[in-house]
């Protein structure tokens, strides 16, 4: 009762704080800041926090509040256009739903897929925020007894979703998300600081592989050389069928398992340490196992896009609880809010425990500004899908060189190094492979994700275990079997049972034939060899440091999957599942141009930009592709390649970033954006 | 309506400070640097999220006034290694025209210190313009507090504690070091990401001992210390003009670890263990965070820049506007900022020795 008595009048305060036109022109500004961001893959709202860091200083509290959160609130949203459109994870918040918001696109139906997303969102973040404003004043206590095993048991339970996606063959899955993980541990461990599959010599690799390169490198690369290849548009269909309102029908047929994602999404979001990148697939993982007829997962079925739309914008306000109450940033977004925020006024919101005590009417604001800006942005993007989805039907040849360029520009801002741009051309080859012989690549970003939070917890959980079975076995017991453990574990086993039996009907990346067995065989045999040469890696860090521990167990397990499916594989008739190879028939074996070739522009932009820099290449490749391979005559392919470099060098200034350099940089000064 | 009031104050915020740039300029008479219409930008060699971005973005718009010609003051975050990529790229530049400046912490200094064989930098070619300095607490759970006899922590001393450490060769070896002069038996676990979750596994009743540098113990643990839950152990302390550790201004209620180890049995404040402790905390609390200009700055940058920051020191709202979110540290400029620079950055042959063995033999880090 007391509790309520304080927060009502907070609530009223709050809105009363919100609903001023000034604030709502802020909020609105915001967003379409936001949704101009959000829409370029691998951006998101870093990049656009950063843009309005300078602005903040003294800025009226409300005011700065309702532009920041305005900006944040639209990057899940935004993001779904590249996701959709292009099979472009956006950002982590996105990657769910490429699986069956793109195979929509394909068949003509992205308007539908869009809007059916958008509706999700929408009502995921006002779910997620009707949650928080009871669930915030009793938020502290819950979220501390998750301590590390139960934060372990999460992560567990998330990368237990690989069950479901591993594909026809599960043991190809699993070794599939094994190699995500090895992926995962490359660089300085997180314990004593010991480096894996990587050497002082070679500076890139030890700060690791960023998940926006991974995420580009295995999704985007794949399907844009497949679609460039075949030479069509993204769509099938010339005509686009399934208008937005179907999209919007289509969530409202599917509202409870909408209803019970938001509810995931800002329950995961809540916990602090594991942050959005698993939640999209446990919602994913949730909408299989509750939907009837799987077979069309995979292969554009719309539950698979409401159910992590509808959790990725509901993690956002369960992302405010640790941010707010705790003053631990649940995301590199919200570590740049919480910096903005001391910048307010006169820095008297303070994030951290005293928030609720202190300014629970600012607290009441953040929520309800997120969710309101998740209504005006959801609007926008509605509105604006239908026109946006003509994308689909532009021919494809004409639309990937300038793919080419905003995945390259989003892939050099993780590291700021050419080696990104090699990064990802490597990670986009391992992609094309997987693809090609359905390997499940969302097993892969699976354990490539979970990589982190599984290791340092697992050590963590093992030590302070230790030290608490050195007091007492009872005390280290129910420290290690708490409920909530004991119930995650349940879930877990539930769910990996369930899974594993499900997973032959879903094939999430569609049916690919068997053929020969040689080029299946040659890739799992080098598949094989870096696992091996991985544990050997690992295997001479020395042995008191924890570091060597994770990725030697995830590497032996991973060998002993790999000798069931070369024994396999030797044993079976080239007919087997295992042997699946999209090049024997199907759209890629008759695809216009081969793999190849195509593969060869995209290396020949990166080996220019490592001779000349990013712009003079890009140039150089953008004129070169439209007149060559698109076929376009000199003067408007000179044209679109202009626009093309103006667009970049526009967006780059406006966010204050560089470009790769090249070998030419050494040697002369060239201003910027050559040099 | 407002956002009209708040281009009027901007507007207003700019005649101000070029009526004051001009003021100076009259003042500097000829000497000094003008970048009006230039970008000047300030590398941080750690990402966006970190303390050392707060700390950035707090100063650039002050500086971006006080700087003569009131240019444009972008940060730019280069993070990688710990800090060393940064570094390393500063340390390759040479000054053009004062348009590039580059901000270190207490996580740049120690890998120079330790001898890492990543870094390439040297702090001796560097010009320092601004050294901004902070404390640390640490701090206890209500009933371990209560085994402390007012000074003595040897009631302690048969426990087992748990701390989260960030890396046993970053600041937190600051801690470490002084807990095991205490004779406290203290466990790390590693893999924290920052000291947030260092404070995180505390409540959670996991970890058993942690400390915060003081903005972050104002924010996170004074809650805690009110609610019961935390009590303060000891603060690094601060240091005097002399070079003497005394009581840190900004918790002048609370010992520091020289008052707690001079009562605890077993614990000296002098010998090899203190001299290193005390270079290792001079090198990361009291001059943590600092503004260089390249290698060959001409002197005019330097006077020039230097003067900025002691225009924005002696803003009148500075100590408002700056003890919200900076803490109460000092902020020293010119012949301080030198002194500082030279006393985190030089640390005796023995002390090094004795860190990088202590190192190797607790942790098994070896920094070959």
């Amino acid at each position: 009762m007391e509790i309520i008595a304080t927060a009502l009048p907070a609530l009223g305060d709050a809105w009363a704080l919100i609903l001023q036109p000034v604030v709502l022109g802020y909020l609105v500004l915001g967003v379409l800041m936001g949704l101009c961001i959000g829409v370029f893959p691998g951006l998101g709202g870093i990049a656009g926090l950063s843009l309005l860091l300078p602005f903040m200083f003294g800025m009226d509290p409300i005011l700065g509040l309702a532009l920041m959160i305005g900006m944040v609130a639209v990057v899940p949203t935004s993001d779904t256009f590249a996701s959709v459109l292009m099979g472009i994870p956006g950002s982590s918040a996105s990657q769910a739903t490429v699986l069956d918001g793109f195979p929509m696109a394909k068949r003509g139906q992205a308007a539908r897929a869009l809007s059916a997303a958008f509706a999700s969102s929408l009502f995921g973040g006002l779910v997620g925020a009707s949650f928080l404003t009871l669930f915030i004043l009793v938020a502290r206590p819950v979220v501390l007894e998750f301590r590390t095993p139960e934060l372990l048991m999460i992560t567990l339970f998330g990368l237990s979703m690989v069950g479901i996606l591993a594909g026809r063959v599960a043991i190809k899955g699993l070794v599939a998300a094994g190699l995500g993980m090895l992926i995962g541990t490359i660089g300085e461990g997180a314990s004593s600081g010991d480096l894996r599959m990587s050497s002082y010599d070679f500076p890139y690799l030890t700060d690791g592989l960023k998940l926006v390169i991974v995420g580009l490198g295995i999704f985007a690369i794949p399907e844009i050389i497949a679609l460039l290849r075949q030479d069509r548009a993204i769509s099938e269909e010339p005509q686009l069928g399934g208008g937005w309102l179907d999209g919007v029908k289509d969530w409202f047929a599917n509202i409870w398992l909408s209803v019970r994602c938001s509810i995931i999404g800002v329950v995961v979001g809540v916990i602090p340490g594991l942050g959005g990148s698993v939640v999209d697939w446990i919602a994913y993982g949730h909408a299989v196992q509750t939907t009837q007829d799987k077979s069309n997962f995979g292969n554009g079925e719309v539950r698979g896009v409401i159910g992590p739309e509808s959790s990725n914008n509901a993690k956002e306000g369960g992302g405010l609880v640790p941010t707010l109450l705790f003053g631990i940033p649940g995301s590199g977004s919200m570590a740049i809010f919480i910096g903005a925020i001391a910048l307010l006024g006169s820095g008297q919101i303070e994030v951290g425990p005293g928030m609720l005590k202190n300014n629970l009417d600012i607290t009441y604001s953040i929520v309800w500004l997120l969710a309101l800006a998740n209504v005006v942005g959801t609007v926008i993007c509605i509105a604006a899908s239908g026109g946006i989805a003509k994308l689909t039907t532009i021919r494809f040849a004409l639309l990937a060189p300038f793919l080419f360029m905003i995945i390259s520009f989003a892939a050099f801002q993780s590291g700021q190094n050419l080696m990104d741009l090699v990064a990802l051309f490597g990670i986009g080859f391992l992609g094309i492979l997987m693809r090609r012989f359905d390997w499940s690549r969302p097993a892969f970003l699976i354990g490539f994700v979970l990589s982190n939070p599984a290791e340092t917890y697992a050590n963590q959980a093992v030590q302070i275990a230790q030290s608490r079975f050195r007091k007492g076995f009872e005390e280290g017991l129910e420290y290690i079997f708490s409920p909530i453990v004991i119930v995650l574990i349940v879930i877990t086993v539930v769910s990996v049972v369930l899974g594993l039996r499900q997973a032959r009907n879903i094939m999430a990346e569609g049916d690919v034939p068997s053929g020969s067995k040689r080029a299946p065989l040659i890739f799992l045999l080098c598949v094989t060899g870096y696992i091996a040469y991985a544990f050997y890696d690992a295997a001479s860090i020395p042995s008191f440091s924890r570091d060597r521990t994770f990725p030697m167990f995830v590497a032996g397990a991973c060998l002993l999957g790999c000798a069931v499916l070369i024994v396999r594989m030797v044993l079976r008739p080239e007919t087997d599942t295992i042997f699946a190879d999209r090049e024997r028939e199907g759209e890629d074996a008759q695809a216009t141009h081969g793999l190849w070739s195509t593969l060869a522009w995209f290396a020949a932009l990166l080996i220019l930009t490592s001779l000349q820099g990013f712009i003079l290449a890009l140039a150089l490749f953008l004129f070169a592709f439209l007149k060559i391979r698109a076929g376009l005559g000199a003067v408007s392919a000179a044209i679109y390649t202009a626009c093309g470099i103006a667009f970049m060098c526009a967006m780059a200034a406006a966010l204050n970033r560089d470009f790769p350099p090249g070998l030419l940089q050494d040697y002369a000064d060239l201003p910027w954006p050559l040099g | 309506m407002s956002k009209l009031n708040t281009t009027r104050r901007t507007a207003l915020g700019l005649v101000a400070a070029a009526a004051a740039a001009f003021g100076m300029q009259a003042h500097a008479g000829g000497h000094g640097i003008d970048l009006a219409g230039k970008t000047v930008e300030w590398i941080i060699p750690f990402s966006e999220t970190g303390g050392s971005a707060k700390w950035a973005n707090f100063y650039a718009p002050l500086l971006s006034e006080a700087l003569p010609g009131q240019p444009t003051v972008v940060v730019k975050f280069m993070p990688g290694a710990g800090s060393t990529k940064g570094a390393n790229f500063f340390q390759e530049q040479s000054y053009e025209d004062g348009t590039l400046i580059f901000g270190s912490s207490g996580s740049t200094q120690f890998p120079f210190l330790l001898g890492d064989p990543r870094v390439k930098y040297n702090y001796a070619d560097w010009n320092v313009v601004l050294a901004s300095g902070t404390g640390g607490v640490a701090y206890l759970p209500l009933e371990t507090a209560a085994k402390m006899d007012g000074l003595d922590a040897s009631g302690l001393q048969g426990m087992d504690f748990i701390y989260g450490n960030q890396g046993a060769t970053r600041l937190d070896l600051v801690p470490t070091l002084a807990w095991e002069m205490l004779g406290l038996n203290v466990e790390s676990v590693m893999g924290i990401k920052g000291r947030g979750d260092g404070r995180l596994m505390f409540e959670r009743g996991e970890a058993n001992i942690d400390y915060q540098t003081s903005s972050s113990y104002l924010k996170g643990v004074t809650p805690l210390v009110e609610a019961g839950t935390a009590v303060p152990m000891m603060t690094w302390g601060a240091l005097d003009d002399a070079g003497n550790i005394v009581r840190d201004p900004t918790f002048p209620d609370i010992p520091t670890f020289k008052e707690v180890c001079e009562a605890t049995n077993g614990c000296e404040t002098s010998g090899e263990k203190w001299d290193a402790w005390k270079a290792f905390f001079v090198a990361g609390f009291p001059a943590q965070k600092m503004v260089f200009l390249p290698n060959g700055a001409s002197n005019d940058a330097i006077v020039t820049y230097t003067k900025a920051f002691e225009d924005v020191k002696a803003r009148v709202d500075f100590a408002e506007i700056s003890g919200a979110r900076l803490g109460k540290y000092p902020q020293m400029t010119g012949e301080k900022a030198q002194t500082a620079l030279a006393s985190a950055t030089q640390v005796p042959a023995a002390a090094k020795a004795f860190v990088v063995n202590w190192l190797q033999d607790k942790y098994g880090v070896s920094l070959k």
